[in-house]
């Protein structure tokens, strides 16, 4: 176990190490200061002019916006086509089918928003033409467009009044070319190098030991786990995702796979008190994120390594920790660090399978999704925490009876409108969500769907309502894990949760980045003795005393149902 | 507006062609000289292909040392694991099934012997290990019903008993295709 413990000890230890400088760059980067990668200019400005972009034209935040709304649009209709005809299409060696139209709808809302929920299996419901061309090409597109709103919104906050907030097409570019593209390179590699395939050979067929015929599938699976990674989406290339033994086949590849998860949430932080030069704003921002990274870590390590007191109750020894739907080269405690990350950070992927974790890790697992801003994804996790943070600075402003501030500019009705209507949209998309399909499950059980909806369940009572809440709020998170049991591939699951992904993805963009850009144009406030000040101990702790009493007062119902209610029925 | 559009489009044909084709095939162009040149590593036996060493199979037989339970019945052209919830009541009559049959098979262990790993499915149903006292648990089956002594068969789990990664991050687990490999080789010898 001591062993276990050292390997998550490192890998975070190797996050941090790697975040700090890659978020110096990356300021740097956006700001348009040299760097090294500078080399990849002429390839840039070759892509500029192929696509007749001009990365000079300034742009306000309604033309960033209009810019990302209509190449999102592009990619969806894009894909869905694809994904519908690729049976039709080459590169099928193992002659998958076609998606049908629902799960074309849902599979490609999720990788447009960097949710990357699966409805499918990779193994059978996708080619390979289909795995790279739509899905690994959204996880690049799809992160590089949560880091460029990201930059939008730093850019409002650079200079002391402004509406010239930089060229969406350039941000989003340079995203991919000078971060995205080339770790996924180094990573791709290190895990080719320890046993991910990486070529395009169709599924192999052998004879084993005791005679069996077995096929394996395999196919080009490292250049995809990679950027799924580094892109915070989380799909997986195979159905088992990260536990599967070909798309994480050992503990080295285990550490890269979480690294690269958390590098960049992390930077962008960094990134983010560089570029506005305010770096303890940065600091404040990245020790609340921690701590409520801890805070869901510790308890998720304990109860896994406990074990399933259900198991100890038939006398096996429990010494390894709970090991339904974990691997055991990875060990309890390296999955339970990894659900962690994966929920707060919301990538999604999975080295373990989160439905048969312990009912209180499950609820970590909720929680970390319904923040989701413990440094969160690419570049969308600081989006979330600045909605947090506004609604902090307007309760601040109350208490000291001030109209707030934030940076050097009024913080007025209309941005508090926006931080509240975006604050709201989370528990009521995850609370109706589940609510009706707890309705249709018992009120239509029988329903003639793909999956009936009778059969919705892999797991009775208190848990088999965790299956729905968890599918629900994953969706909103853009998350994409999934207490996986649930037969979600129909047309309510597809539909209701793909309509969750659109409204749980772009509101929350678009929120944020008007508030930033209308606050952004605003007259600057020097700084008085009566400033309230954003960079200081007693304001995070206010910021996260407003992110924990506004999660507890809209989920606590809904969680005391599912995994609470389970916890005590399996101590008893 | 418009243009928005036709610069969407464009953009996005460039980066599938350089995120889609030349970055993916660069990769797998490198992975060639990887060991299993990118294909997945084979094991062998008597120079056959047996299996994939990363990817986990059935064993059944008495004589070879067993696997963890599999949610696909190892078969590796799909992934899954069970997804049953720790306080599903059927899952734990299987688990206490599963109990069962490795004490009719191992009468000489007591429950406390018998390890979490061997008695719940993989998260993949591919998992490839077992862990050490997985194994030890087998050893003295093995070893009666393949003639040897039970030192001979612990020192072959010993031998394929992998360290955790550089000797301290993870923890330590046996190869079961491995390990079983290196038991019919021996046993070939044996016999001879």
């Amino acid at each position: 176990m001591n062993t276990e413990i050292n390997g998550i000890i490192a890998t975070y230890l190797l996050t941090v190490i790697i975040a700090f400088p890659l978020g110096k760059y990356l300021a740097k980067v956006f700001a348009g200061e040299k760097v090294w990668t500078d080399f990849l200019c002429p390839l840039e400005s070759i892509i500029y002019k192929l696509s007749g972009i001009n990365p000079k034209q300034q742009m306000n935040w309604k033309q960033h916006m209009k810019a990302l709304l209509t190449i999102n649009s592009v990619w969806l209709i894009y894909g869905f086509f694809v994904l519908i005809y690729q049976d039709k299409l080459p590169l099928n060696p193992d002659g998958n089918p076609g998606m049908t139209p629902d799960l074309s709808f849902n599979t490609i809302i999720s990788f447009v928003v960097n949710c990357n929920l699966q409805h499918y299996s990779g193994e059978t419901g996708v080619s390979y033409l289909t795995q790279h061309f739509v899905l690994m090409f959204l996880q690049f597109t799809s992160a590089a467009t949560g880091i460029a709103s990201a930059v939008v919104l730093f850019k409002a906050f650079r200079e002391k009044s402004t509406t010239q907030l930089g060229n969406f097409w350039e941000l989003f570019l340079k995203s991919i070319t000078r971060l995205l593209l080339p770790l996924s390179l180094i990573v791709a590699l290190i895990l080719a190098f320890n046993g991910t395939p990486a070529s395009y050979e169709s599924k192999d067929q052998f004879v084993s030991m005791e005679g069996d015929t077995v096929d394996v599938s395999r196919g080009p699976a490292a250049q995809f786990v990679a950027i799924k990674h580094l892109g915070t989406n989380g799909g997986g290339f195979f159905g088992a995702n990260s536990s599967h033994p070909l798309e994480n086949p050992n503990y080295l590849t285990n550490m890269v796979e979480a690294i690269s998860q958390m590098i960049i949430p992390m930077a962008m932080i960094i990134a983010f008190g560089y570029f506005i030069r305010k770096k303890k704003l940065a600091y404040t921002i990245y020790a609340v994120m921690t701590l409520g990274m801890f805070m869901l870590l510790v308890p998720s390590i304990i109860g896994e390594t406990a074990g399933n007191p259900a198991i100890a109750a038939l006398g096996v020894d429990q010494n390894h920790g709970a090991m339904e739907g974990k691997e055991v080269r990875f060990g309890a405690v390296a999955t339970a660090y990894w659900s962690t990350i994966t929920t707060i950070v919301s990538t999604g992927s999975v080295n373990g399978m989160h439905d048969s974790t312990m009912p209180l890790t499950g609820l970590w697992q909720l929680l970390g999704m319904m923040i989701n801003s413990f440094f969160g994804g690419c570049g969308v996790g600081i989006l979330n925490y600045f909605i947090y943070l506004i609604i902090a600075v307007f309760i601040s402003g109350l208490m000291v009876g001030r109209t707030p501030e934030f940076l050097g500019h009024k913080v007025e009705a209309r941005e508090v409108k926006i931080a509240a209507l975006v604050t709201l949209l989370s528990p009521f998309l995850i609370m109706a969500g589940t609510a009706l399909a707890s309705f249709v499950l018992v009120s239509y059980p029988n329903a003639d769907w793909a999956v009936k909806p009778a059969n919705w369940l892999n797991n009775p009572g208190f848990h088999g309502f965790s299956e729905m809440l968890y599918e629900v709020t994953s969706a909103n998170a853009n998350n994409g894990s999934g207490f996986e049991g649930l037969g979600d591939n129909n047309i309510f699951w597809n539909v209701v949760t793909g309509v969750i992904l659109f409204l749980g993805r772009f509101l929350p963009i678009i929120g944020p980045v008007a508030i930033a850009g209308l606050l952004g144009q605003k007259k600057y406030i020097p700084e008085s003795a009566g400033t309230l000040k954003v960079d200081t101990i007693t304001f995070s702790i206010m910021t996260l005393a407003v992110i924990l009493v506004l999660n507890a007062l809209s989920y606590f119902p809904a969680l005391a149902l599912g995994p609470i209610a389970e916890y005590f029925t399996l101590i008893k | 507006m418009k243009s928005y559009i036709f610069q969407s489009i464009r953009l996005t044909l460039v980066l599938l062609v350089l995120l889609c084709v030349i970055y993916p095939v660069s990769v797998a162009f490198v992975a060639k000289f990887s060991k299993g040149a990118g294909k997945g590593e084979q094991s062998f036996f008597n120079r056959k292909v047996v299996g994939y060493k990363a990817v986990g199979q059935s064993f059944s037989d008495p004589r070879y040392f067993w696997g963890r339970p599999s949610a696909v019945s190892y078969n590796a052209a799909g992934s899954a694991g069970s997804n049953k919830g720790p306080s599903n009541p059927d899952y734990l009559k299987e688990v206490k099934s599963r109990v069962d049959t490795l004490l009719k098979y191992h009468p000489y262990a007591e429950r406390k012997d018998i390890p979490a790993d061997l008695v719940t499915a993989s998260g993949s149903g591919l998992d490839p290990n077992i862990s050490v006292e997985a194994a030890d648990l087998q050893v003295r089956r093995v070893a009666e019903l393949r003639g040897f002594s039970l030192s001979q068969i612990q020192e072959l789990v010993i031998e394929n008993t992998e360290a955790p990664f550089l000797g301290f991050l993870g923890p330590r687990k046996v190869n079961v295709l491995q390990l079983n490999i290196a038991l019919d080789q021996i046993s070939t010898y044996h016999e001879n």
